[in-house]
């Protein structure tokens, strides 16, 4: 039987409140939200927080807004819920795409994209998203709000920026017209970690050349965006060959451990060969997308 | 700490520990065992229950974390002496042979319909992938959704457990 050590159980009511009781509780606190990763995590003793402070009654973090050239996306976000959407998919397909192999739907009605972004599992799906939408995270604490860029963000595996007495509110995406995007993750079975995946973001010129790309990789060794392969997509039309480059470019600069779920070479393979799939669906997306939402350049 | 919540249309409160898990907390405190506890690690889903009408794995989920919710259990499925047409479903074709998966598989199989009432066997297929059967190979489970789906108001009472006509229309 698995059950958590003994701990002490507070409710917050609003931001405000959660983040006066991370101050007040002090080190030995976590904050709990869909609580996937962190009830299990207590239960084999990997984290034996005195306080959990439940943020699942902060409804007020629970929203997806279009909001000009931005999507706002609250904390507390379901997954269940930015994968039912009908603006996630129409602006952001990578989301729906990764939405869609994260866990298993009942996880996903309890999980949420703060408490994923704050897991920072190094095989975790929307870290990558983020990372290749250049996503911003908002993070309030004491002194106010913080924005940072995911390579701010997100330090490493199970490691963020998010201080003790913080707590991250939203995430905002810019909206990008011309823009196309994908993400595809090889599994074990449904619900698995990923062997590995891939997501890209393509954006293309009125002429058909990729005027913006960018390819990230989960699960294998790599907490960047795959930043090599950009100098050679962009200006190009996009061709098998190219996808092709990009593919062995994803697989060099990987850096993969041999585990349960595969060797090295196996997991080379995947970010070479995911990474031609999802550049291939992104570019196709983008040449079908109608610039329907205001223009960010750049 | 004291908790209450909803429970198959009951309001309970009890004095529990911080750490109780939902599905203890069911099966122990309040001695509804037809919620089933199995592999303890989010995986299997034979301990789904509904909160708030959505499926959740109740060994993941904390007793506490359910205060001031509305909990749904195989034990409230049917109404009065009517079972659910879910229920009659894995009935009818044949959706279990152990059961120790099957209370979870039902409630999900309600919060499937009740959100898309008429759902492909893919979709259906997707809803239950995060809960294991060993016996059956699913196929059956399956067929008791789509049949479940193709009789909204169940059976009729004479027919809930024979051979019936609407039986053979699907099989």
């Amino acid at each position: 039987m698995q059950i958590p050590a003994p701990f002490d159980y507070v409710r917050a009511s609003s931001v405000d409140n959660a983040l006066a009781l991370l101050d007040r509780h002090g080190a030995e606190s976590r904050v709990v939200a869909g609580g996937h990763s962190l009830l299990p995590m207590m239960k084999l003793r990997l984290a034996r927080p005195d306080w959990l402070i439940d943020i699942n009654d902060l409804y007020e973090l629970d929203y997806l807004l279009v909001d000009g050239p931005v999507l706002r996306i609250g904390a507390m976000t379901r997954h269940t819920t930015l994968l039912e959407s009908d603006d996630v998919r129409r602006l952001f397909p990578i989301i729906t795409d990764a939405e869609h192999v994260i866990a298993d739907p009942i996880v996903r009605n309890r999980g949420t994209i703060g408490g994923s972004l704050c897991q920072a599992d190094p095989a975790e799906d929307l870290s990558t998203v983020c990372h290749v939408l250049d996503a911003v995270a908002v993070v309030r604490g004491p002194a106010g709000e913080r924005m940072l860029s995911m390579a701010e963000f997100h330090r490493g595996p199970y490691e963020t920026a998010v201080a003790q007495n913080e707590l991250l509110i939203e995430v905002r995406v810019p909206i990008r017209a011309g823009s196309g995007s994908a993400y595809e993750k090889v599994e074990r079975r449904v619900g698995d970690w990923a062997v590995a995946a891939a997501g890209a973001s393509v954006t293309l010129a009125a002429d058909g050349t990729i005027s913006k790309a960018t390819v990230g990789l989960t699960a294998v060794g790599l907490d960047r965006n795959v930043t090599e392969v950009e100098a050679v997509l962009v200006g190009q039309v996009p061709t098998e060959q190219l996808f092709a480059e990009a593919g062995q470019l994803a697989a060099d600069a990987c850096d993969p451990l041999a585990d349960q779920r595969g060797p090295i070479d196996y997991k080379r393979h995947l970010a070479d060969e995911l990474t031609r799939r999802v550049l291939r669906v992104a570019c196709s997306r983008a040449a079908a997308s109608v610039p329907d939402v205001t223009i960010q350049e750049g | 700490m004291q908790i209450s919540m909803t429970i198959n249309g009951t309001d309970v409160t009890r004095e529990i520990e911080p750490r109780v898990l939902l599905v203890h907390f069911i099966r122990d405190d309040l001695r509804l065992t037809g919620t089933h506890w199995g592999c303890d690690t989010t995986n299997c889903g034979t301990c789904v229950v509904l909160m708030d009408g959505q499926p959740v794995k109740s060994c993941t989920v904390l007793a506490a974390m359910a205060d001031g919710h509305t909990i749904t259990t195989v034990e409230g499925l049917a109404h009065g002496a009517t079972l659910d047409p879910v229920q009659q479903g894995f009935m009818e074709e044949h959706g279990l042979q152990c059961g120790f998966c099957t209370p979870g598989m039902m409630l999900t199989a309600r919060a499937l319909l009740d959100h898309n009432p008429h759902p492909e066997p893919l979709e259906i297929r997707e809803a239950i992938s995060g809960q294991i059967c060993r016996c059956t190979g699913y196929a059956t489970i399956v067929r008791s959704i789509q049949w479940a789906a193709e009789h909204p108001a169940g059976a009729a009472p004479e027919t809930t457990t024979s051979e019936s006509t609407e039986h053979e229309v699907h099989a």
